[in-house]
This record gives C-alpha cells, sequence and structure tokens, in this order.
C-alpha cells in the first residue's frame, strides 16, 4: 500500500469517532475511556484536575468501567497506581506542581519496580509563593528516574500520546511508566477540534496489558521488590537503562503504528519540526511555546530571515540523533526553557543543557544560547521569540560560544541583555 | 503456574479457630533477630489468611531483615510498598482486583489482601493513608500493625508508638535530662475505631497469644471490608532484653494491663482472655514494674518514674469508661464511681519541662 492509501484506510477506520471541541484535560479523557483504563486515583490540584472531573463523570454515568479512588495525598495516589498496575490493572494518575513533588517517593519506585503507569502532568509552577501557571520543572523532577517524558502541543496531540503511551510503556521491551506534560492552562483548559476514534481503531492499535510472570496474584507467589544492596542495584539500574534505550525503538515502531491505524500523526515521532528545510537559525522549546514559535517563524520568514522552530517532544528517551542531524548546518540555536536549573551549565534551563551536551560531539557546532521565557505562566509572545531570534543572530554574528543565559519578558532592569545580573549594573 | 491446593478449611465467622491448618505460608529464609516476635506475627498471620491472599509490607524490619534478594520467606506473593504506604498499597490492590474481576480480566473469586505495616510506617508515617483505606468500604483489605514500639529496623528511634520514658537511638537518657522521649503512647486502633464508623473491624493483640492473634486476623478476613489488626511484638534489640524472654514480655505486659485485648466487631467492644478476667475483677493487673524492669529501654527510670507509668496505666483502668480504650472518664449519662484520682504530671519533661 501507498503512503496515501494506507492513511486513507486508517482515516475510514478512525472515522468510526467523533469531532469535539474539548480542552486538553477532556482529551486525555477520552484516551482514558478508550484504552479501558482499569484503576484511575486523583487528588486536587489545578490544572491537572481536571482530567480527573472529566474521568469520574463519564464513569457516574456509565460511558467508562473503571475503579476512581478520591485519594487522600499524592503519595497515596500514586501508590495506589503503582500497586493497581502490579495486580495487572491499566493504571492512571496525575498531579501538577508541588502535588507531583509531594509524591514524589512513590513516582521514583514506579519506574523502578517497572511498573507502565501513566501520568498526566499539568505543568505548573512550584511554590513558594502560590502560582497555577505553567513552568516544566515538575515534570522534568523525575527526569533522571527511569520516567517516559513527553510534552504535548494541543488537544489532539494529548489524546493520541495517551494512546500511544499505553502502548509504548506497557510493551515488554521498555515497562516504564510515562508521564505526559501538557501546559497548565494553556492547554489543559483551552479547548481545540479534536479527533476522538471509535473503539475499534483503538483496540487494534492497543492490546490488552500483559504484566506476565510478575503479576501480582495469588495463582503466581512472586515476592516483588526484596531487598537488594550493593549485590544487585547496578544489575537493575542497568536492566532499566536498556529499557530507556530500547523505547526510541519501541516508540518508532509505535508511532508508525498509529499513522498505519488511525491515518493521522507524526512522521517524526521524536520532534516536531517547523519550516527547518534551509533554515541558518533555530529556536528549541516544548509544549505549547511550540505553537507561538511557528507563527513567529513564519512572520520572520515572511521577512526574508531563514528561521525554524523544533520542538521537543519526547524529552526521555531524548532525541539526540534527531537534534544533531537537524541542527547539522544550522548557525545559531536559540533554546527556550521554560524552566530553571539555577547554578547549572550557563546558568541555563534544562533543555539548554539536554541539547548543548547532544551537540557537543558534532565536528562544527552552532552557537547555542540559552534561554528563560514563560516562567509561572507568563506568556510568552511571538515579540518574544522575534526577540530571541535577534539575539540569537546578534551573538552567532560575534561568534559568542560560550553565550550566558539571557531571561526573556522579565520586569527589570536585568531584562536587558547587557546587563549584569551578578553586579547589579550594565 | 497453577494455584496451590485450597488447604485452609472453611471457617465460619464465629470467632473461635478450632482447627489451625498445618501449613506455613510464611516460612525459613528471613534474617530476623534471635526472638523476633513481629516475625511470628508474619507467620500467624500468612498461617491462617491461607493461598488465596496478597501481601504488601511497608519498609521496615519486616521488610529489610524479612525478604533479601533470592532468600524470601513468603509462600504467599509478597510486595514491597513504601514505609508510609500501608493503606495506599492496600487500596490500589484490592481496587485492581476488583475492577478486573469485574470486567472479566481475571477469574472472580474471594481473594484476601493485606498489608502490614509497624508503628513507625503505620502509627506515624502513614495514618493518612490506613484512615482513607479504612473508610473505603467497597474493598475487603486488612491493614495489620505489628507494634515493636520503634523504628526498629533503622537502629531503634522512638515513634508515636514508642512508650514514655523509653531510651532509644533519638531519644537517650543523659546526665542532665533523664528522660528525652516525652510522648506519651497513641492508641492507634482506638483512635482508628473511633474516626472509622464504616469500618468494620478493629483489635488489638498480642504475639503472646498466638490463638488469639490468629482469631482476630481471620475474623477481619472473614468479615471482609476495610478491617484493622494490631499486636503488641517485643523486640529484644529494641527493647533491651535476653531474646529467650520475647514471648514471655508480650504475656507480661497483658499481665500488667499495658497491653489490651480487645477488639471491635460493627461496634461490639469485647475484652479477650486475661484482659477480659482482668476487666471482670477475676485476675489482678500486676505491677508495671515487673515489666519495666526487665528491658534496659527502661533502665534508667527512677521510682518516681516507675509510679507515674503505674498511675496512668491504673488511669487507663480505673477510671476509663472503656477500660484501656478510650479515654472518656465522664459522659452526660453519668460518670464512672469517683476513683478520686488525679493523674500527676510526668516526672520529667512534661509541658513545663
Ligand atoms: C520515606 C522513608 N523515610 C525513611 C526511611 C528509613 N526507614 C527504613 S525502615 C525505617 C523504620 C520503620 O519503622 P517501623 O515502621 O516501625 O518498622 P520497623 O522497622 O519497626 O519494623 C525507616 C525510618 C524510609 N525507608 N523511607
Ligand atoms: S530489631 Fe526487633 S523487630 Fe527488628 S528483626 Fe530484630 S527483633 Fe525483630
Ligand atoms: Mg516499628
Amino acid at each position: 500500500m501507498t503512503t496515501m492509501e494506507t492513511r486513507a484506510a486508517g482515516t475510514a477506520a478512525a472515522a468510526a469517532g467523533s469531532e469535539e471541541i474539548i480542552t486538553g484535560c477532556d482529551a486525555v479523557a477520552q484516551a482514558l475511556r478508550l484504552a479501558d483504563v482499569d484503576v484511575l486515583a486523583g487528588y486536587p490540584i489545578r490544572p491537572y484536575d481536571s482530567v480527573m472531573t472529566a474521568v469520574s463523570k463519564m464513569i457516574a454515568n456509565g460511558q467508562m468501567d473503571a475503579e476512581f479512588i478520591v485519594a487522600e495525598s499524592e503519595h497515596s495516589q500514586f501508590e495506589i497506581g503503582k500497586h493497581a498496575s502490579l495486580v495487572g490493572a491499566r493504571a492512571f494518575i496525575g498531579s501538577s506542581g508541588v502535588g507531583w513533588m509531594y509524591g514524589m517517593e512513590a513516582l521514583v519506585v514506579t519506574s523502578s519496580l517497572r511498573l507502565p503507569v501513566i501520568a498526566l502532568v499539568g505543568n505548573r509552577a512550584l511554590d513558594d509563593p502560590g502560582a497555577f501557571g505553567v513552568e516544566h520543572n515538575d515534570a522534568l523532577m523525575v527526569r533522571d528516574t527511569g520516567w517516559l517524558l513527553y510534552w504535548v502541543e494541543s488537544a489532539q496531540e494529548a489524546l493520541d500520546t495517551t494512546l500511544l503511551a499505553y502502548r509504548v510503556a506497557e510493551d515488554k521491551r521498555v515497562m516504564l511508566p510515562c508521564a505526559l506534560s501538557m501546559d497548565g492552562a494553556f492547554l489543559t483548559h483551552s479547548q481545540h477540534i479534536v479527533q476522538v476514534p471509535g473503539p475499534a481503531p483503538v483496540a487494534e492499535f492497543l492490546p490488552p496489558y500483559d504484566l506476565g510472570d510478575r503479576r501480582f496474584h495469588p495463582d503466581n507467589p512472586v515476592s516483588i521488590a526484596p531487598q537488594f544492596n550493593e549485590d544487585w542495584v547496578m544489575e537493575a539500574r542497568r536492566q532499566a537503562d536498556a529499557a530507556m534505550r530500547r523505547a526510541r525503538g519501541v516508540i518508532a515502531e509505535a508511532t508508525a503504528d498509529f499513522r498505519r491505524v488511525f491515518g493521522r500523526g507524526p512522521d517524526d515521532p521524536f520532534v516536531d519540526t517547523y519550516r527547518m528545510e534551509d533554515a541558518e537559525y533555530a529556536l528549541i522549546g516544548m509544549g505549547t511555546v511550540g505553537l507561538v514559535g511557528k507563527v513567529a517563524v513564519d512572520r520572520m520568514r515572511a521577512a526574508g530571515r531563514r528561521v525554524g522552530f523544533v520542538r521537543v517532544k519526547w524529552f526521555r528517551p531524548f532525541p539526540r540523533p534527531e537534534l544533531r542531524a537537524l541542527l547539522r548546518g544550522v548557525k545559531g540555536v536559540g533554546i527556550v526553557d521554560r524552566d530553571y536549573s539555577f547554578g547549572s551549565n550557563a546558568h541555563g534551563g534544562v533543555l539548554y543543557t539536554e541539547v548543548a551536551a547532544a551537540l557537543y560531539p558534532e565536528p562544527t557546532r552552532p552557537v547555542i544560547v540559552p534561554f528563560i521565557a514563560g516562567l509561572g505562566g507568563r506568556e510568552v509572545s511571538v515579540e518574544n521569540i522575534e526577540e530571541m531570534t535577534d539575539i540569537t543572530e546578534e551573538l552567532t554574528a560575534r561568534g559568542e560560544l560560550d553565550a550566558s543565559c539571557q531571561w526573556i519578558g522579565v520586569r527589570g532592569p536585568a531584562s536587558d541583555p547587557r546587563y549584569d545580573v551578578e553586579r547589579g549594573a550594565r | 503456574m497453577t494455584a496451590p491446593e485450597m488447604t485452609i478449611p472453611d471457617l465460619e465467622i464465629n470467632r473461635r479457630l478450632t482447627i489451625l491448618p498445618m501449613q506455613e505460608f510464611y516460612t525459613s529464609g528471613h534474617r530476623t533477630c534471635q526472638g523476633c516476635e513481629s516475625a511470628l506475627v508474619m507467620r500467624y498471620m500468612a498461617k491462617v489468611a491461607g493461598p488465596r491472599t496478597l501481601v504488601t509490607g511497608t519498609t521496615g524490619c519486616m521488610y529489610v531483615a524479612n525478604t533479601s534478594y533470592n532468600s524470601t520467606p513468603w509462600a504467599l506473593p509478597w510486595a514491597h510498598t513504601q514505609l508510609g504506604s500501608a493503606g495506599s498499597s492496600a487500596v490500589g490492590t484490592a481496587a485492581a482486583l476488583k475492577a478486573l474481576m469485574r470486567k472479566g480480566k481475571i477469574p472472580d473469586e474471594r481473594i484476601n489482601v493485606i498489608a502490614f505495616c509497624s508503628d513507625g510506617g503505620g502509627g506515624d508515617m502513614g495514618l493518612a493513608t490506613l484512615s482513607a483505606a479504612l473508610q473505603d468500604t467497597r474493598y475487603n483489605l486488612l491493614i495489620l500493625l505489628y507494634d515493636n514500639e520503634s523504628y526498629a529496623n533503622t537502629d531503634i528511634q522512638a515513634s508515636g508508638m514508642t512508650p514514655w520514658g523509653a531510651v532509644t537511638a533519638f531519644t537517650p537518657s543523659g546526665s542532665q535530662m533523664r528522660i528525652t522521649h516525652h510522648r506519651w503512647k497513641k492508641n492507634v486502633p482506638a483512635l482508628l475505631m473511633a474516626g472509622h464508623p464504616t469500618g468494620r473491624y478493629f483489635a488489638n493483640a498480642s504475639s503472646g497469644f498466638g490463638m488469639d492473634l490468629m482469631e482476630k486476623v481471620r475474623t477481619a478476613l472473614d468479615v471482609g471490608g476495610p478491617t484493622f489488626v494490631q499486636t503488641h511484638d517485643p523486640c529484644p534489640k529494641g527493647w533491651d532484653f535476653d531474646p529467650r524472654m520475647s514471648h514471655e514480655l508480650a504475656i507480661l505486659a497483658v499481665e500488667c494491663g499495658i497491653t489490651v485485648l480487645w477488639d471491635c466487631l460493627e461496634g461490639e467492644l469485647r475484652y479477650q482472655g486475661l484482659t477480659r478476667q482482668q476487666v471482670d475483677g477475676a485476675v489482678k493487673r500486676r505491677p508495671v514494674a515487673d515489666y519495666l524492669r526487665r528491658q534496659g529501654r527502661f533502665a534508667h527510670f527512677a521510682d518516681d518514674d516507675i509510679d507515674f507509668f503505674q498511675a496512668r496505666i491504673d488511669e487507663m483502668w480505673e477510671d476509663w469508661i472503656l477500660p484501656g480504650v478510650l479515654r472518656i472518664k465522664q459522659t452526660p449519662f453519668g460518670p464512672r464511681p469517683e476513683s478520686g484520682r488525679s493523674v500527676p504530671e510526668p516526672t520529667e519533661g512534661g509541658n513545663h519541662g
């Protein structure tokens, strides 16, 4: 079959579904219904929690058959998800900001037990002082612990990626949990047109969850997680490492299969590239900043500037090969971090450090400029993206290979790139 | 794997065990101390629960000393859960079983879910999870709290259930301060019973009274719904006594009226065994000094400290309407007959100390 024919067949299959105007959280809820999730545990914190509101309503209306548990803390919420998954139930959890932090211990053991729980993180700034708006530090806190991490840009992508996440996470070659990140308010609560598939293509795409010989059941008297110590810890870590490496192949396979079954979906599973063909400059970001970035790129392209945008979708496993290939030949790269990592390399954000490290083996490297923008839900505007492009071009022209991090859209003199933050003067 | 044969005869909820199975489901392979009563509790618990049981257990001695990789004592499926997660592990496990059975993904049958924890993980850190679990009447689950009266596995630190005044790694006796553990032991089964009217069964037991303990575990599993059993288990390492005396010390705690054997099934409170005889006045309590003086953790006690301890225990027996369970001395329906006792302030380290 040609690509066109395949897509047409997929579209026909997915056509059993419907088109709806729903929020990012509602789109995930639809995916959970379609995935026939067995156990869900919720605890209130904005903005992720509307997914639990939607799901509990569907259960109450008989549209979904699952046990829904209102936990008494995030720690319990995540432990409930973990233990349900161990019994062989498809499980779902989620949180935002400090809620995600509160349950951190339970998150860490979910990945070290290699249980394919799926979580929604409605990205939110950490306290203190309190703030509802988006920042990516919450989800990033688990980046070293064996969680697969994905940042979505639209409600459609949220629905599709939830299905994809279960397929990848539950694959025997992977068996790792996956957290889907969604920018708080900008996506959790904004409405998009979404194609909601019918049950048939989902059943074709997503096989039942099978924990195999680790299933916690009287027929299978296993001891789960006995004390290890130095005798075996390294081997277990190594197995998780191998699983994370294998995840790349499984993601590629599952994404291709998604396109076959549903007749839509991305060509590149790992990164979303926009007008990068002949780009001399590129901006890189995660989440909804991609939407703004693409508009800004169109505007700059119209003005004759050769600029493109790269949105990192899977943060774990990190798309190192894709980024290396994409940025080969690009002169200057600006990294838009919606997070912070105080005291890190060049005082940049987490994405910056990862991209810079990924490009290090390249024989010729672009100028890489770290930016921090949009913290705590502050808007990143088209003008902000243009400003970051301007600075990147300027520093590239100067051959500035050791650019220090610039904060964009922050009040006070610190917004002046020539302002010396440490001295408190220009 | 095929299912092990059912070896436990069906028991009625008559709360009296007449037949004990020969089979053990907690066997060799653990590395607990000599004289570890908590290990014995695990054995009793597994024995009466039988093979159609899932067990989760929090971090602590019954994890670290019990289950070293490649030498598990568990013939039942067992899974570790985090220190403060006994309640949530039980809920997650029971909810998954329920969903999978209802949806036909696994065969529909009665499977016991037991989550065990100790005084640190259950009585302190995970108390909220016990509370949540005991409210969730959708599920059949038993939470068993083995009370060895310290954070034992981390080398004996005081918990909220360590007896007043006891020396632990964090509450030493020094040249200027004789007593540094100031908190009176909290009564977790009573706390849970009082606050969770939909919990079906609550019990306090002792490792020294095996039949009573097994009857309580079996009753809890038979009545179903969320249930709670606590056991009082001497720990030679933490309490500092000769391991040969473990069992005797457990019995002594009951004889002195420090440990109270009671249970409450659907709102009906009962006392058992020796405790019942004490409540009825048939048997006199022994002085607490008999118990305290046998343990290194109380070796620094002055006579005043012993007197204070005794006064508190006396109050619990003679002034409380429900001896040893709830500190209610007077109700709108009238007081208990006047005892005239006023309980003294702690000898050292009281509110003023
Ligand atoms: C979150 C967390 N904090 C601290 C510890 C360290 N820790 C391991 S075992 C233990 C003692 C637990 O005491 P208890 O629950 O009474 O069980 P016991 O050791 O007495 O059997 C502690 C504090 C831990 N494992 N997890
Ligand atoms: S320290 Fe106490 S509870 Fe722990 S294994 Fe030894 S005797 Fe048992
Ligand atoms: Mg303890």
